[in-house]
């Protein structure tokens, strides 16, 4: 079509197409975006020259500048072992009592171990180390394996009732709905409940005494202080682990919940989980 | 007779679904076949009442065929505005699913099956339908042609339509080949395949039946789509089923390949059916709204060209850190950012034809609408190249600052083009004087810009946030926080976000109020937009 129109407001012609009653005016493109596309494509090229670009048979063009990511990430990875290795070494030299004794030491363990506690620790035991129902508080003084800085140690490195682990923490309460009658059941949960609140039925807990005395107290002690040996918790504290009502109490006598926790020791290493006993030793409950 | 060989074959389907219920080779297949026979079902008993057993010949002559055949764009347009609303509903839901993640409804509607129900309802349900209808209209009025193939359009809108509720129902089931952008399993990127050469044979077979000398601009970009979409749906899909009656199936592609393919796959779904698709869009109803040329010919050109031949490397910028060999992710970064102008061609020819009309962003909001989806395409398509940068995306990558960046450009872009085409469609289809209500354009455009305004800048700082938390070290060269800490601190940002997503929905529910009063025939009375040119001139004192 010979129909080359001018657009009379802009008084550039039209390319003469129509396409229901669509033109085209035929404007140059803009300078700068020409020159723009072209310094892009530039860089590109500069780019690809200095970096691994282009595939050939075997392999591909490695760049002058002999860039790798891998090298690279390597690099990184070497630099920051390089700036703590030092300090890593002596605390993997140093027994857990000397590193306390260290203000170096035990600051540099304790930013670590907090930093490992991080990725591995707070999915159970929160972001702040204040547990939640059936995982422990570690805040607090009352602990179940305890509270020294060694026994602190024991537990993370080889865990509780870990599948695998030989040294790991064992205990295991037995279910007493197949030694208890339903009533002693009742009653010693009273009794339980009684040393820190208020029972249900106050009138329980003088039979429950007796009952606790001729069952319970071998493993959590005369007072029902706990045993730390046997991992049976303080029951005459109001911190309470796995229940939040005299009803489940009473479940928890007749079949109880065991928690578990792995063993990190394998899985971090020693140095790692040095550092994480200092990081919990210090939240305010360590002995 | 009419119909008859047409509802035979959905007999037939019918018939075979009922055997894929009987035979499957696990429950799943099954469900999904059960799902399939009720659909054809309906379909058949629809199809059979609609039957006529008067002589050959005799119907098809009864209405005279019009010039341009319209009515599957009137069913596209429709079902483009329903799957919006369903796709936009779906968005705020997982977008609350992950700020109150007790939303979560096991096992069916669970973020997992929920967030692709999301992603494939707005681009294939919602941007595919609109890519049909809109293309449908475009090519038979720039061609001057009706449509290739007679029935063979209405075959491409209805088997669409069943490849979505397949893929819906299948996601919802929990069917997944999990594949980013293209989880429907094997049996149904078969049926799709089919209906995308069937979409082909349509819009080629109208333009090569066209009776205009040249083909218009739009096409180019409207086939470019098609042509590329067919060969990395194929490519992508490439896959061995473990059974004929049974859901799994094995990619061909295995490791770092498998991944490769994927984002080039993915990346190219934005950058053909998300980019050039509705590219042709742009270049059809900016300039018919406005009423002005298109700004640059040659521009088109050369910015149509070196789009279509730098898009389809950009892929690998997704997998930058990874296990992909160094050189690819090279090349993908480099394209990507030599992708930044071509991709800002369309943004100039699409803003300049407004040139000697700008007073129309005033006094029209369907113009305002437009300019707003390619100022958002403007935005969206240089923080692209510049979240390619490799520096850039150690700390964008993974973020929600991607998710920010995909929703700037999907609410913005391809959501706000697509409502001003239809605002422009409809009256013509339905042959009305004008919309039911200008007034609720403007309702729709200002919450769906303040939407995206909140979603994107919000979705911005958390990723930033996100990024720089996920890399702080401490002095003594210790992480500073947890994986649960930076997931804690996205809270306020989410639920913003779905404030944003919720104002989106807003506008997008008064649009299908609108259309629907549109096509029933109604007109809102209502004063005109302020400064208008239908405002009475001067009136002399009294």
């Amino acid at each position: 079509m010979a129909d080359k129109h001018i657009d009379d407001l802009s008084g550039v012609e039209t390319t003469g197409h129509e396409w229901d009653g669509i033109r085209e005016l035929n404007n140059p493109m803009p300078r700068w975006w020409v020159y723009t596309f072209y310094a892009t494509i530039l860089w590109a090229i500069v780019y690809c020259i200095l970096y691994p670009a282009w595939p050939l048979v075997t392999g591909a063009t490695r760049g002058v500048l002999g860039f790798s990511s891998r090298a690279e990430l390597a690099a990184d990875i070497n630099a920051a072992r390089a700036a703590q290795g030092a300090v890593l070494e002596k605390i993997s030299n140093t027994s857990l009592g000397d590193i306390l004794a260290d203000p170096q030491l035990s600051q540099f363990a304790t930013a670590g171990g907090a930093a490992a506690f991080r990725v591995n620790c707070t999915p159970c035991h929160g972001t702040g180390a204040s547990g939640g129902q059936g995982y422990p508080n570690l805040n607090d003084d009352e602990w179940l394996w305890g509270g020294d800085i060694d026994a602190i140690y024991q537990t993370v490195a080889h865990g509780v009732r870990d599948s695998v682990d030989p040294e790991t923490r064992v205990s295991e309460m037995p279910a007493f709905s197949e030694i208890l009658k339903p009533e002693e059941v009742n009653q010693v949960a009273a009794y339980v409940v009684s040393l820190t609140g208020t029972p249900r039925q106050p009138g329980l807990v003088e039979a429950g005494k007796q009952v606790f005395a001729d069952n319970c107290a071998a493993c959590h002690g005369e007072k029902a202080e706990g045993k730390r040996d046997m991992g049976a918790p303080n029951l005459a504290d109001a911190i309470w682990l796995k229940v939040q009502s005299e009803a489940e109490v009473a479940n928890q006598i007749r079949s109880p919940k065991h928690g578990v926790m792995p063993a990190w020791a394998g899985r971090l290493g020693d140095t790692t989980v040095k550092q994480l006993a200092v990081y919990i030793h210090s939240l305010g409950g360590g002995e | 007779m009419n119909h008859v060989s047409e509802t035979i074959c959905l007999a037939i389907g019918t018939f075979l679904a009922l055997l894929g219920a009987a035979y499957a080779h696990d429950s799943l297949f099954a469900a999904h076949m059960w799902v399939l026979f009720f659909v054809l079902l309906i379909s058949t008993t629809v199809m059979l009442r609609r039957v006529s057993f008067a002589p050959n010949g005799a119907v098809g002559k009864a209405s005279p065929q019009s010039e341009y055949f319209d009515e599957v764009v009137k069913y596209g347009t429709i079902a483009t505005v329903f799957w919006g609303v369903v796709g936009f509903l779906v968005g705020l839901v997982i977008a609350l699913q992950l700020a109150f993640p007790g939303l979560n409804i096991e096992p069916w509607f669970n973020f997992g099956r929920m967030r692709p129900l999301h992603t494939s309802a707005v681009i294939f349900a919602f941007g595919g339908n609109a890519l049909i209808a809109t293309s449908f209209y475009v090519v038979q009025r720039t061609s001057r042609a009706r449509l290739f193939g007679g029935d063979l359009a209405w075959f491409v809108f209805w088997g669409y339509q069943l490849f979505i509720v397949m893929a819906a129902t299948g996601y919802l089931l929990g069917i997944t080949q999990s594949r980013e952008y293209a989880e429907p399993e094997w049996y149904v990127d078969l049926w799709l395949t089919v209906v995308w050469v069937a979409y082909l044979a349509v819009f080629l077979g109208t333009i090569l039946k066209r009776k205009e000398p040249h083909i218009y601009v739009a096409n180019w970009f409207y086939l470019g789509f098609i042509v590329t979409i067919a060969m990395l749906h194929v490519v992508n899909n490439l896959a061995v089923p473990a059974s004929f009656l049974g859901v799994k199936s094995y990619s061909a592609f295995s490791g770092v390949q498998d991944a490769l393919t994927q984002w080039w796959y993915g990346h190219n779904a934005v950058g053909f059916f998300l980019t050039a698709g509705f590219l042709g869009m742009m270049y059809y109803f900016i300039p018919k709204q406005v009423n002005r040329p298109v700004y640059s010919y040659r521009l088109s050109i050369i910015h149509f060209w070196a789009l279509i031949f730098m898009y389809i490397w950009a892929g690998p910028h997704h997998l930058h850190y990874t296990a992909l060999p160094d050189w690819a992710q090279t090349l993908g970064m480099v394209f990507s950012v030599m992708l930044w102008m071509p991709s800002w061609g369309g943004m100039i020819n699409g803003l300049m034809t407004l040139s000697g009309a700008w007073d129309k962003i005033r006094t029209d909001p369907i113009v305002r609408m437009m300019v707003m989806a390619v100022a958002f395409y403007g935005m969206a398509t240089f923080e692209g190249p510049m979240m390619s940068v490799k520096a850039v995306n150690s700390l964008s990558h993974y973020t929600d600052w991607t998710i920010g960046h995909v929703h700037s450009g999907a609410l913005g872009w391809n959501g706000l083009i697509t409502f001003g085409a239809v605002y422009y469609m409809v009256p013509k289809l339905w042959k009305r004087e004008r919309l039911y209500s200008v007034r609720m354009v403007n309702w729709h455009f200002w919450l769906a810009t303040l939407g995206i305004v909140v979603y994107a800048a919000v979705m911005w700082v958390a990723g930033v946030q996100q990024g720089l938390m996920w890399r702080e070290y401490d002095n003594q060269g210790f992480l500073v926080y947890s994986f649960a800490e930076t997931v804690a601190a996205m809270f306020p940002y989410y639920v913003l976000r779905a404030v944003g997503g919720g104002m989106y929905l807003a506008g997008a529910l008064i649009m299908a109020f609108n259309i629907t009063m549109t096509i029933l025939g109604y007109q809102r009375k209502e004063a005109s937009i302020g400064g208008s040119l239908t405002t009475p001139a001067l009136q002399a004192a009294e």
